[in-house]
């Protein structure tokens, strides 16, 4: 009904965004009457997210236009936000941030390369960018994961780790089961993809490229190509994450420094 | 006894000097200083919140003094690798806090952090001394508390320590095996003639086990001296 009043797409784009937006307030309202009161929160949330994704739409738009440098630069930039935002996730641990930031550098930026050598992943700035984008931000999600859980493992088993200390282990070794669970626990998400893909999701991009007139087969097996790459760029984020952030729970003394109720804050 | 600047003496082995350690606002540790000789068995007495624990934890730097420092025989412990440091002053605490796997894993847990493999006959002694003979290849999910912290008190013991500290060790259970557990720590201590810190809310177990009580109050040091000598409520 729309698409016949506004000719125009930016112009529908607009229309549509603002209808979004009101069903979503009406949700608040909704929420409102509960007595859940979510007004600022999702106002704000939902103007940053508008504009937000606005700008990228824009940035995309040059970058379609300009040369693979150009897209290389948006990647790094990327990587450095996504290092940002997962490095909040262990506020009271030292380094958070570079830790991070060599996670989701080494993990997506090895998949990155290696498939774009290989051919698997496009070279056109028109596939380069969703795609790592799509890593990037898988990565960023699983090393948030790895963090928070590495952080809460530690917290929970201070006794257990003190006691090894007290032993006279190599912190290191005192923190391997904790190394052990925020791996596995940070990469359920992305086993869980791998599994339901095609059963329970189907996900967006795939559903883009049938619309764009793509073969739906060739289109599902490039899907699986990506959510496995993205497997791949996780559990590489997450391992190089938690075994560099180890070592920064402790003093250089080899004392615990995340124990409950010193470094709860998040 | 309480120390003003006193040098290391050679019967000395422990030895701390204006040992502080406050966190925030709290001074949970207030500028202690005392020695203790070898063979000591020192009970550290004071209500909840004294400080008690938080002074055993500077002894085995689980904690970083904020003031002054401890000496052992003599040396500066800021000055020896903390891993070393930890296998000679050993710590046994509250809750045995075994590591997942057998007995035997967790007695060959200290000396194999310095790559030794203690014999099998050594294992079974050091079982044998905490009365948990033959239990080398049991799960140590299957055992009870007291028997776990006989296990954690062999493992104390497998690193040799020289001096030994003994967080409570006996408050995590149940009163019938508390005597238990009390009098084995007390036969072991007399065999190996160990210098023994433990901290204690009980005053006639201070009583019973120590040659020297040390008092603390809001983390500063009340009363010092041998047990006889000192009155305690």
């Amino acid at each position: 009904m729309l698409d016949h009043l506004f000719l125009d797409p930016r112009a529908l784009g607009l229309v549509q965004a603002a209808i979004a937006t009101l069903l979503a307030l009406g949700v608040v309202l909704l929420a409102r009457c509960q007595r859940i009161h979510l007004e600022r929160e999702t106002l704000v949330a939902l103007v940053r997210g508008f504009v937000q994704i606005v700008v990228v739409g824009s940035v995309l738009l040059l970058l379609l236009q300009g040369p693979l440098w150009a897209s290389v630069i948006a990647l790094l930039a990327m990587i450095l936000a996504a290092a940002s935002i997962a490095a909040r996730r262990a506020r009271g641990i030292p380094g958070a941030f570079w830790v991070s930031l060599l996670g989701i550098s080494f993990g997506s930026g090895l998949v990155i390369v290696s498939m774009t050598w290989l051919g698997v992943i496009d070279s056109a700035v028109s596939s380069l960018i969703p795609v790592g984008s799509m890593l990037i931000a898988n990565a960023m999600n699983t090393n948030g994961l790895a963090l928070d859980r590495f952080r809460s493992e530690v917290q929970a088993h201070a006794g257990q780790i003190e006691a090894g200390l007290a032993l006279g282990a190599e912190p290191k070794q005192t923190v391997v089961p904790q190394v052990q669970a925020a791996v596995e626990a940070s990469l359920i998400p992305r086993i869980d993809s791998l599994r339901s893909l095609g059963i329970v999701w189907i996900p967006g991009l795939m559903a883009g490229m049938i619309l764009a007139g793509t073969d739906p087969v060739y289109a599902a097996i490039y899907q699986f190509v990506v959510i496995a790459m993205i497997f791949a760029a996780s559990g590489l984020t997450s391992i190089v994450s938690t075994l560099l952030i180890r070592s920064r729970v402790f003093s250089p003394a080899q004392q615990l420094i995340l124990r409950p109720g010193i470094n709860s804050g998040r | 006894m309480p120390t003003e600047g006193i040098p290391p003496h050679s019967k000395v082995i422990l030895q701390t000097d204006h040992l502080s350690h406050v966190s925030g606002d709290a001074h949970l540790v207030d500028d202690i200083s005392i020695q203790v000789e070898e063979g000591d068995i020192v009970a550290i007495v004071g209500p909840s919140g004294a400080g008690k624990s938080s002074f055993l934890r500077l002894l085995n730097r689980l904690d970083e003094p904020t003031a002054g420092t401890v000496w052992l025989e003599g040396i500066d412990y800021r000055m020896i690798p903390p891993q070393e440091l930890r296998r000679r002053v050993g710590m046994l605490m509250q809750s045995p806090y075994l590591f997942s796997g057998t007995v035997a894993d967790n007695i060959h847990f200290g000396p194999r952090q310095r790559g030794e493999e203690l014999p099998p006959e050594t294992v079974e002694q050091l079982l044998e001394r905490v009365g948990m003979a033959g239990y080398a290849d049991r799960d140590v999910s299957n055992l009870s508390g007291g028997e776990a912290q006989r296990v954690s008190l062999a493992r104390t013991l497998a690193n040799s320590p020289e001096v030994l500290l003994l967080d409570e060790p006996t408050s995590a259970l149940d009163e019938a095996t508390q005597r238990g557990v009390e009098d084995l720590i007390c036969s072991i201590i007399h065999q190996q003639d160990l210098t023994c810190l433990i901290v204690t809310h009980d005053t006639q177990q201070a009583a019973r086990m120590a040659t020297h009580v040390m008092a603390l109050e809001a983390g500063r040091l009340v009363k010092y001296g041998p047990v006889e000598e000192i009155h305690i409520a």
